[in-house]
């Protein structure tokens, strides 16, 4: 089953786990959790704004999901997104994936985010207590060999 | 052809969409670009001084791409989700 949601409300981490370990198909599931950083020592971050293409947006995360679902076996994959104006400290995205082998579960994940970082349309704005600012794409993503 | 712009480039085009008629000789995304260069001066300084990612239906596309099936194509900075 492959799960992608987008949305401007907050998820439940721990509830989305629950249903996870309700699935008694496969033993092995990886989640990784991103989250708002405030990570400029000059300005204090107020807000982290996500923008997205919601039609392309979509359809990225489903095609990136089915190649993970397909390559690695997976029974469960969930992707959730969010957008609109988030606080310090918010969740941002959650991947789960769950299949037999712990390797292949990591290794699906990690696929996962790190194709989504460099292909999924979503952009984010930094408000902070002095202005804003468009984030630039970190050139390291760009170099992991996918 | 209907062209939108997402992130800091619709903000730097001042607009979400623009509705343009290309001329018949423009077949690749890299005519289209070279097209709108001309067009304003606000196309040409997009273009010209930052980066820019293009999707063709929903789908990212490289410069040579032909766009004559194309019905609506997305110009954005690179992405930065996750």
């Amino acid at each position: 089953m492959i799960d992608i949601r987008i949305q401007s409300s907050d998820f439940n981490f721990g509830k989305e786990i629950e249903n996870f370990q309700k699935n008694k198909i496969d033993g092995a599931f990886v989640c990784f959790l991103g989250s708002v950083r405030d990570l400029n020592s000059e300005e204090e971050l107020k807000k982290l704004e996500i923008e997205y293409y919601p039609k392309m947006a979509k359809k990225v995360l489903k095609e990136t999901a089915k190649k993970a679902f397909d390559k690695w076996n997976l029974s469960q994959c969930l992707i959730i997104h969010r957008f609109g104006k988030l606080n310090v400290n918010e969740p941002i995205v959650l991947i789960i994936t769950q299949t037999n082998h712990r390797k292949d579960a990591f290794r699906a994940n990690e696929y996962i985010i790190d194709f989504l970082k460099i292909n999924a349309p979503f952009w984010k704005k930094e408000h902070t207590n002095k202005n804003s600012y468009w984030v630039e794409q970190n050139k390291k993503d760009l170099d992991i060999n996918i | 052809m209907k062209i939108i712009f997402f992130a800091k480039i619709r903000e730097l085009i001042g607009k979400e969409e623009e509705n343009i008629t290309l001329p018949e000789h423009i077949i690749t995304v890299n005519d289209m670009v070279l097209f709108l260069k001309k067009y304003n001066e606000i196309y040409y300084n997009v273009f010209e001084n930052y980066d820019f990612l293009i999707a063709c239906d929903e789908e990212l596309v490289d410069m040579d791409f032909k766009i004559s099936k194309t019905k609506k194509i997305a110009i954005f900075p690179p992405v930065t989700g996750g």
